[in-house]
């Protein structure tokens, strides 16, 4: 007997209201998939392009631990991509077309991937700030009421914290070295820090999907919750590199036990998102060139995988 | 046709005796493929020292829909619990 829509729909903000999980062959309202196809697709995709700014810096480690660690982090994130990807796939959409989304700037990627690293200070400063501003998401996502990318989240999570960890080490030397290294370090801080604020999304009067996304357990708090969360937590870390944040209105007040801080220049947010950032064209440019030129790798695979099925039969 | 391969599930056994559990899926074009890609994928911090790979389309799955009828006789056959039966006091090792 088939269930009536209003049926469906009551079982499924009933699940919601007891804060269990939606699953693949749940029923769910379209909006509700669409929402989660185009979030989850962004997010394995900004895992995927941000690959390319910290790879920009391999083969110019600074010394052999330095590298090691870096492929193992960009090898990570590659992982964060494909582990998103198929959790975006369990909504019925199929890999090439995400990719293809991705290609054609249908979808869109973390706008803070659009920022070019300059110098060695800035892979510290994306480890620190801009993955302990995924972190800060990431961690609140392990509970988001769809299960398989819930379960994305916990493994994803596991593996940021030597991500942030390894970006704040590499901090901790240029600001403890040499004056040049110091001023890299406050540079890479000057440079990264507004981006890094923007990460949480537009603030929470003028974000179109937030309410959705609360309403649906998405999102368990607000782009403006967790971007208070994040400016308490990384200036006492910046206060022990004897770093500046580039905030002259950031001011700790005592009664609300939390930062006062300035605004980000939001002008700038939508003008990096609508393609307009230092790194656009570039990003995706390298995007679609790795795309096209494994492409024989992917045909070769299919064909040798088709050639051995016909003999195995 | 997807260019991507095909879907496979991954279960990942953490150590030896114990169950294989669901870890997550990725996509290849064969067994070795799956296997190799998995170990990439799933296994890179000791999560493991064994791997299933399943083609997903090879997975047979209830549905939703079967919470109701298809799982309802577990509930009303308390038989099947072991404290459904009296056991006289005294008694041990029971």
């Amino acid at each position: 007997m088939e269930k009536d829509a209003k049926e469906l729909e009551s079982g499924f903000e009933s699940k919601l209201s007891k804060n269990e999980y939606i699953e693949p062959k749940d029923w769910m309202p379209d909006n509700y998939r669409k929402h989660l196809i185009r979030q989850i697709s962004q997010h394995a995709h900004s895992e995927i392009v941000g690959m390319l700014p910290e790879g920009n810096w391999i083969t110019r480690a600074p010394s052999l631990r330095a590298k090691m660690v870096l492929m193992a982090k960009v090898q990570d994130e590659g992982g964060h991509g494909l582990y998103l990807y198929t959790a975006a796939e369990t909504m019925g959409i199929s890999r090439d077309e995400l990719l293809d989304q991705l290609h054609t700037g249908k979808a869109k990627y973390s706008s803070i991937f659009n920022y070019p690293t300059l110098t060695w200070a800035d892979i510290g400063a994306i480890g620190w700030l801009v993955d302990g501003a995924a972190i800060m998401n990431q961690v609140m996502l392990q509970r988001t009421s769809y299960g398989p990318y819930a379960r994305a989240m916990v493994r994803i999570c596991k593996e940021e914290s030597f991500h942030q960890r390894q970006g704040y080490e590499i901090m901790c030397k240029m600001a403890a070295g040499t004056k040049e290294q110091k001023e890299m370090a406050q540079d890479a801080l000057n440079r990264w820090w507004w981006p890094s604020l923007m990460m949480f999304g537009p603030p929470d009067d003028k974000s179109p999907n937030s309410a959705n996304a609360i309403k649906w357990k998405i999102k368990r708090e607000s782009n403006d919750q967790l971007r208070q969360r994040f400016v308490n937590q990384t200036v006492p870390q910046a206060e022990y590199l004897n770093l500046t944040v580039p905030d002259p209105k950031l001011k700790w007040d005592e009664k609300k036990e939390s930062y006062d801080f300035g605004t980000p220049d939001w002008n700038e947010f939508n003008n990096v998102i609508h393609g307009n950032g230092p790194c656009n064209k570039e990003r995706l440019a390298a995007r679609l060139n790795a795309h096209l030129k494994g492409a024989w790798v992917r045909e070769a695979a299919m064909a040798a995988a088709l050639k051995n099925k016909s003999k195995a039969a | 046709m997807d260019t991507q391969g095909s879907l496979w599930e991954v279960f990942v056994q953490k150590k030896t005796g114990q169950p294989f559990v669901h870890c997550g899926s990725l996509h290849a074009f064969d067994k070795e493929m799956a296997l190799q890609n998995a170990r990439d994928l799933y296994a890179r911090r000791g999560e493991g020292n064994a791997l299933w790979v399943v083609l997903a389309s090879e997975i047979v799955a209830s549905t939703p829909e079967d919470i109701g009828a298809f799982f309802d006789p577990s509930n009303d056959k308390v038989y099947r619990h072991p404290t459904f039966y009296e056991v006289p006091d005294g008694i041990k090792h029971i």
